[in-house]
């Protein structure tokens, strides 16, 4: 304790953010610390904690972002961190965030946190959404129920957050009890027993006597592991006594006690909740089509490709615009070439990094995370999940791995981080295979920028499609290589809302920023690199080994050797090259350029071929590094063979 | 044309009743390759029985006593199909026939046997269709497999009939009785709310075997269709707005 009190002494105070998935926890926690922690109305997107801080009436606060979880009774890797980080780092508060719609549901979490014993605030969130749903709850009387401060907000609108941050230094400080709620006599008389047995064994466990009894009654693994390593006793008196209570319940532990959770849970919601009538709203309607048996599947696929085809399209106008302006420009003074022949290259480099990065870059990715952002919002992706669930079966995994694979449309390396939200190993490696050939946006800048622009938006559309079936057929293929058992859906479905332009734009920035001060960096130097290279014809050597593979089976020029390495650094990589060697944005100059046969299959090839070297560092990470290289084997094995069938069909063809 | 006993007649009821209200006499007819007149007749004889509702020129449903026959039906004949062609791994071809004549011999303590043997499966291997819930009071496998190693002696029998989550219709309502299952899926089930006894409302499902949409406990849950044909509830009667 002492230690604690020395931290609010030296008025530092850490205050942990936890409750279910969904209910606003990091809305809350960029509101408070200004931080730019992902949020969309999906659940599942917090999977490692995140720390932010901010002041506060003189104190510094650390406010800690943890998964949002259901219990802390599963063995999931979401509930082990945040179990783990309250019940064993001990934040001198923690907020319990609820969704104030779903009251009861929510109380089950609360509950679970009150039997830790932790200083604990609970914060009602989207106090307005419940209101337009008729539900109306008396204050007062939940905090009589639970018997810990009780605050409400709406967290988007930064509404009662001072009221929240005031309750947080009181806890802090005055460091009330927070009093665990009983049970039924019966089962309380069982916990209480095994508590003072353990006490009395004197087992210096990290966590509370309390809870652990509750934990080793339920059967925890996990807990029951720690006590035994320490008293064989312990564990034997603890399943003496579950095995006393089973028998007079007639039912499993951990059954009985999930129930008695839930009659608390349910009492305490019939106390301080009031149902009103209320008529259908413009969200059921919404509700209505996206799940709809036939126009459900219309607005998901039209979610998919209306992402891509809004890309397209914005992309292209502001692309345009740009470019047009840039023309009126030309720093770069021609005599140099003749006086100082290297200082223009490299300066003739910089400035196509430049141009590419301004003109088929940036346009695109920017309108393409406006829309995700606002699609995530939303809360469109978990109608997609749902509507979506038979087919993703057919790959062994659920509809929930769909959002992941959306995910990827952006950035690989996020979505693979998210595909944490399926259950198994199995199945988030599945999903994170999917994702290595989803068409992420820089796949997506390549396929605009080298088909959609220089052979037809019809056929940049057309090799999307062609990609999403390669997906499915390799998702089967992976499914029945990778041996285990797929887990069903359970995912619960958010209100529909009104995407919050603050939210979107946050967002959009919170992705693009490191595009400009990392990658933008990348473009220009790469860029003037590549072209003193080639200019010094040190790259022909690297280009000539590779041609029996890029000229001879895939139909490229020589080029393509040297830009599809310099893809694995980043796909985008292989247009900024390509302008950079060619030294023009029109990939079609002959000679030395394209032909459209060859921008269709380089393109194609560019989706295919490997991870980028930042998803392979991720898959690493998250699956090992053999199953990386698996992974990386099937990409580029998929992507010769389809690209060599498509040079070969496309000239037969006669595109 | 053969004889059909009332138990098939049951059973054809009982599978054409699944989106709708009413089955006509058409149905089952083509459904039995029995005549009309016949199956009229019949009908009759079991509408006398009480086992279903029967409206000449609108159609029949089965009543408690005859979903109950049923469903005990179809879950043996179920049952049976699984341990031909899983156990004895006889030809899917033939396994329909032969379970056909072996469910009406089965008795109810072969059944539960059976079922334990089988590790209580939850589809039909053959047809994927939803094994009934057994009839023992029991609210999970669980305490069936505890029970009988402690020499499960009588344990009585439910009262109610259950449906599976999936085979309840749009808007209709029940209470949760029965998770088959293992401990992963019943605790996250039991974590997000579905607890014996809880009230839930089927709100929509979705088409190809796609999941389906509850509303519990004041949160909407979409659940995937193999899940939801492991949950068992008590249909409760409509409620009027």
């Amino acid at each position: 304790m002492s230690c604690d009190e020395n931290k609010a002494n030296g008025k530092h105070i850490t205050v942990a953010l936890a409750g279910n998935a969904n209910v606003g926890k990091s809305v809350l926690f960029n509101q408070l610390t200004g931080s730019d922690q992902i949020i969309g109305n999906w659940p599942g997107k917090t999977v490692d904690r995140a720390e932010g801080s901010l002041r506060f009436e003189g104190y510094d606060i650390t406010v800690i972002d943890l998964p949002g979880i259901y219990s802390f009774s599963t063995f999931s890797m979401e509930e082990m961190v945040s179990r783990d980080y309250i019940a064993l780092e001990k934040p001198d508060v923690v907020v319990n965030v609820l969704d104030a719609s779903i009251l009861e549901r929510n109380l089950f979490f609360t509950i679970q946190l009150m039997e830790m014993g932790v200083p604990l605030i609970v914060c009602l969130n989207q106090v307005d959404e419940a209101k337009k749903k008729g539900i109306s709850i008396d204050k007062e009387k939940l905090e009589e129920a639970l018997g810990v401060p009780v605050v409400f907000a709406i967290a988007t609108r930064g509404e009662g957050l001072y009221e929240l941050m005031g309750e947080v230094v009181r806890v802090a400080n005055e460091k009330p009890p927070t009093k665990p709620l009983s049970y039924h006599k019966d089962v309380e008389e069982k916990i209480e027993k095994l508590q003072s047995a353990l006490e009395k064994e004197n087992l210096d466990l990290k966590y509370p006597s309390r809870w652990v009894s509750i934990k080793l009654i339920e059967g925890d693994s996990e807990i029951n592991k720690i006590v035994g390593e320490k008293s064989a006793v312990a564990i034997d008196t603890a399943k003496a006594i579950s095995a006393e209570l089973q028998c007079s319940y007639e039912e499993k532990c951990f059954s009985i006690i999930a129930q008695e959770r839930y009659a608390l849970a349910n009492s305490i919601a019939a106390s301080a909740l009031q149902q009103n009538e209320i008529w259908s709203s413009s969200s059921d309607k919404l509700e209505w089509l996206t799940t709809h048996r036939v126009w459900g599947y219309f607005t998901s696929a039209g979610v998919i490709a209306g992402l891509l085809l809004w890309t397209f399209f914005v992309g292209n106008a502001l692309s345009g615009l740009i470019s047009e302006g840039l023309n009126l420009i030309n720093p770069i003074d021609p005599a140099l070439s003749t006086t100082q022949p290297i200082l223009s290259i490299i300066l003739n480099g910089i400035w196509d990094g430049i141009g590419a990065g301004l003109t088929l870059i940036i346009p695109f990715v920017i309108p393409f995370y406006l829309l995700l952002a606002a699609i995530e919002d939303s809360g469109l992706l978990t109608r997609v999940a749902f509507m979506m669930d038979s087919v993703m079966h057919k790959m062994g995994l659920h509809g929930k791995a769909l959002i992941p694979i959306i995910l990827g449309y952006g950035c690989s390396v996020p979505a693979i981080h998210s595909c944490k939200i399926m259950e198994t190993r199995r199945e988030r490696l599945l999903a994170a295979f999917a994702i290595t050939f989803a068409p992420c946006s820089a796949r997506t800048i390549i396929l605009f920028g080298m088909v959609g622009l220089f052979v037809g938006v019809q056929w940049a559309l057309l090799l999307y499609v062609i990609d999403v079936l390669i997906i499915f057929a390799l998702g089967r293929i992976a499914m029945k290589a990778v041996p285990g058992k797929s887990t069903g859906l359970i995912m619960e479905m958010g209100s529909f809302k009104r995407p919050s332009a603050k939210v979107v734009f946050k967002q959009t920035w919170a992705r693009t920023k490191s595009l400009i001060y990392v990658v933008f960096p990348i473009y220009i130097i790469g860029s003037a690199l590549i072209q003193v290279l080639f200019a010094l014809n040190v790259l022909t050597p690297i280009s000539d080994a590779m041609a029996p593979l890029t000229v001879w089976w895939l139909g490229l020029p020589a080029i393509a050797g040297v830009l599809l390495i310099l893809g694995t650094v980043r796909k985008e990589l292989i247009l900024v090259g390509a302008i950079a060697i060619l030294g023009t944005t029109n990939l079609m100059i002959q000679p030395g350029g394209f032909t459209a046969v060859q921008l269709v299959v380089i393109a194609l090839v560019a989706m295919l071929y490997i991870p980028c070297i930042s998803t392979m560092a991720i898959l690493g990470k998250e699956f090992g590094w053999k199953a990386t290289a698996v992974i990386t084997g099937a990409n580029i094995g998929v992507a010769l063979l389809i690209g060599g069938l498509a040079f070969r069909l496309l000239t037969l063809l006669g595109l | 044309m053969e004889q059909k006993s009332t138990q098939d007649y049951l059973k054809a009821i009982y599978a054409l009743s699944r989106n709708k209200d009413l089955v006509s006499t058409t149905e089952i007819s083509k459904k039995l390759d029995v005549a009309p007149a016949s199956v009229t007749e019949m009908l009759k004889k079991l509408s006398e029985e009480d086992l279903i509702k029967y409206e000449p020129y609108k159609g029949s449903i089965l009543t408690v006593i005859g979903l109950r026959e049923a469903q005990k039906i179809l879950r043996k004949h179920r049952l049976l199909e699984n341990f031909l062609t899983d156990v004895l791994h006889i030809g899917k071809d033939k396994v329909h026939s032969q379970a056909c004549e072996m469910e009406h011999a089965l008795s109810d303590e072969a059944e539960e046997s059976l079922c334990r043997l089988l590790k209580h499966p939850d589809k039909c291997s053959d047809d994927g269709n939803t094994i009934p819930a057994c009839d023992l009071p029991f609210s999970s496998c669980e305490e069936c497999i505890s029970l009988h190693n402690q020499g499960l002696e009588e344990v009585g029998k439910r009262k109610e009939n259950l449906l599976a989550l999936s085979e309840l219709k749009n808007g209709q309502s029940g209470k949760i009785q029965f998770i088959r299952g293992g401990h992963s899926v019943l605790q996250r089930l039991l974590d997000m709310g579905l607890t014996p006894g809880t009230k839930i409302v089927l709100l929509k499902a979705a088409p190809f075997e796609g999941p389906i949409e509850i509303s519990v406990r004041g949160s909407k849950l979409a659940i995937g269709r193999g899940i939801a044909s492991k949950v068992f509830v008590e249909p409760l009667p409509k409620e009027n707005p």
